[in-house]
């Protein structure tokens, strides 16, 4: 691992002041940032550790949501009562994800920012646009199995490799951060997470040290809460496919995950299954949220798997619904 | 705030004080900040129970117990944990004293070459805490009602590879001790 300079933050706005200079970043859980430091894919020259920065907690906010601190753990966030009785659908993401190891560290700011699992983005000898910019991108006429069909750009087709944003894009969370001048920002996952354009080493519209403080959920939707993961093996590995899905009778709220540079959701596309019979809902929703999509030879499986994904994830939800 | 954009070179790396307490006895240390958990009890402590299998993230083997949680030590900084405690397989039990686990993977045949048990024992250790605590896994049905089963082991021990497969003995001695209620 190449050298760095190490600090911890005492307060927020500090470890954003810390955290401006090029070449700095934060530290939380470090379940990502060193796996990629110790390949030198991420090569910062100093380290701002956040990890004791007083933002663990879980909070009701006035208007009857709850906001979480960017420091809460996957594993806390995901057995917190109240995320398991009002928003499960994000207890049953964050369980899906790693191992009981990893998300005993991983933070809720972190989780957000891990960085991509493209298999050439990982091999430091093969050019890749969103590790070296203007290199080129490997994966094209690679091995794009697992990579993106929709949202991509002819400079990059890695796909997002978070299950927690699934379920948090289904819930309409917003990212609150704090920047080194003091001012603060709420930002929907869609304005957080760029798409990759010709820049796709830019992932998010984060500024220079600008500080994630947390995670706000809106007020609880009822209905049905379910996410279904496909994967190559039953446990321990990154989505294929992922599903997450808000089920209350003719309304729905879908989105996701495995498919896109961010969690996908297409609010048209839930209209458009309100609108359809009851046997054509799955398709219609699918048909609407991937036009356009331009998967590779190696990943078109995706959108078929995600059609029998949804109507799976469907039936459950009539199921539960009936118990 | 003014910084150089450039990486200060290793040997001007100020070396900084680290206080970890390790199986009950207070460690002073100054490291790199480089320097893994893993690499700390490894390298500078001699305690070479636990073991390095990928150094990534995804084999487990590196698991110990920090302030009673298991955590991959391979994937965090020791310097991120000062004043913090840790336990590691050698602190679990001692050879006349063995841990319930420790027991019951020797008499269950839970290992091969033992490489990767110094983790599944701290593995299993923070999984029957988290089963008693209530925390929810991908197989648990109700998210309030979490029930010991096999099936929640084997998901919960997902994070713990095996090359020598002794996966059913491993499930066998840990229900074995869930059983007996001495797990922790
Ligand atoms: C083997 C393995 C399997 C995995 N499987 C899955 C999986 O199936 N699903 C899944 O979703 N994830 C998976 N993960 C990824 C894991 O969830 C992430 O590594 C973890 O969530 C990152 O959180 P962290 O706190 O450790 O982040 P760090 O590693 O500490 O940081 C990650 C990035 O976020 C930045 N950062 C951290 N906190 C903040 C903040 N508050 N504000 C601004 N920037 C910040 C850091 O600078 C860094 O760039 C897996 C990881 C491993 C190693
Ligand atoms: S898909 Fe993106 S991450 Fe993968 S090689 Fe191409 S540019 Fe790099
Ligand atoms: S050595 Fe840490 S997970 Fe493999
Ligand atoms: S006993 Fe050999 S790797 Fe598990």
């Amino acid at each position: 691992m190449r050298a760095f300079a190490y600090t911890r933050a005492d307060t927020p706005r500090a470890a954003a002041q810390a955290a401006e200079a090029t070449g700095t970043k934060f530290i939380a859980g470090g379940t990502n940032l060193l796996d990629l430091m110790k390949l030198d894919i991420e090569q910062p020259s100093r380290l701002v550790d956040v990890s004791r920065l007083n933002l663990r907690d879980v909070t009701d906010t006035p208007d009857g949501g709850l906001h979480v601190g960017a420091l809460v753990t996957n594993t806390d966030l995901a057995n917190h009562p109240r995320v398991k009785s009002d928003y499960a659908v994000l207890t049953r993401a964050i369980v899906a994800g790693a191992s009981g190891q990893i998300r005993n560290k991983a933070t809720t700011g972190g989780n957000l920012l891990q960085r991509a699992r493209c298999p050439y983005f990982y091999d430091t000898n093969l050019p890749c646009n969103k590790r070296d910019p203007g290199t080129g991108c490997a994966a094209l006429r690679g091995l794009s199995r697992t990579l993106a069909v929709i949202g991509t750009s002819d400079a990059c087709i890695a796909q997002h490799p978070s299950d927690m944003a699934v379920a948090l894009r289904v819930l309409d969370a917003t990212v609150n951060t704090l920047k080194p001048d003091g001012t603060a920002r709420t930002l929907t996952l869609d304005e957080f997470y760029r798409l990759p354009e010709d820049t796709p080493h830019l992932e998010t519209t984060l500024e220079p040290g600008e500080l994630i403080t947390g995670v706000t959920l809106p007020p609880p939707v009822g209905g049905t809460h379910l996410y279904r993961k496909v994967r190559d093996r039953a446990s321990y590995a990154f989505a294929l496919v992922s599903v997450a899905a808000i089920v209350d009778g003719d309304r729905v709220r879908v989105a996701f995950g495995g498919v896109a540079p961010r969690p996908w959701r297409v609010p048209d596309a839930e209209d458009a299954y309100a609108r359809a019979r009851a046997d054509g809902r799955a398709d219609a929703l699918i048909d609407r949220a991937f036009e356009g999509a331009r998967p590779t030879e190696e990943n078109a499986f995706k959108v078929p798997l995600l059609r029998r994904t949804l109507k799976a994830v469907l039936a459950q939800a009539g199921q539960e619904a009936q118990a | 705030m003014t910084q150089s954009p450039q990486a200060p070179s290793g040997a001007d790396l100020p070396r900084l004080p680290v206080t970890l307490s390790v199986n009950g006895e207070t460690h002073e240390l100054t490291i790199d900040p480089r320097v893994t958990l893993l690499d700390t009890l490894r390298e500078h402590l001699h305690l070479t129970g636990t073991k390095k299998g990928c150094d990534h993230g995804q084999c487990g083997a590196c698991t110990v117990l920090l302030d009673g949680q298991r955590v991959l030590s391979c994937l965090t900084l020791a310097v991120m944990h000062d004043g913090q405690s840790v336990t590691t397989v050698e602190g679990l039990g001692t050879p006349d004293h063995l841990h319930p686990l420790q027991d019951a993977f020797v008499r269950h045949d839970g290992y091969q070459c033992g490489y990767c048990t110094p983790g599944q024992l701290c593995s299993s250790v923070g999984t029957l805490d988290e089963i008693a605590r209530g925390v929810p896994s991908h197989v648990t049905a109700d998210l309030d009602a979490v029930r010991f089963s096999a099936e929640e082991l084997r998901e919960r021990l997902s994070g713990n590879i095996c090359r020598c497969a002794a996966y059913p003995n491993i499930i066998a001695a840990v229900t074995e001790v869930h059983a007996a209620g001495d797990g922790a």
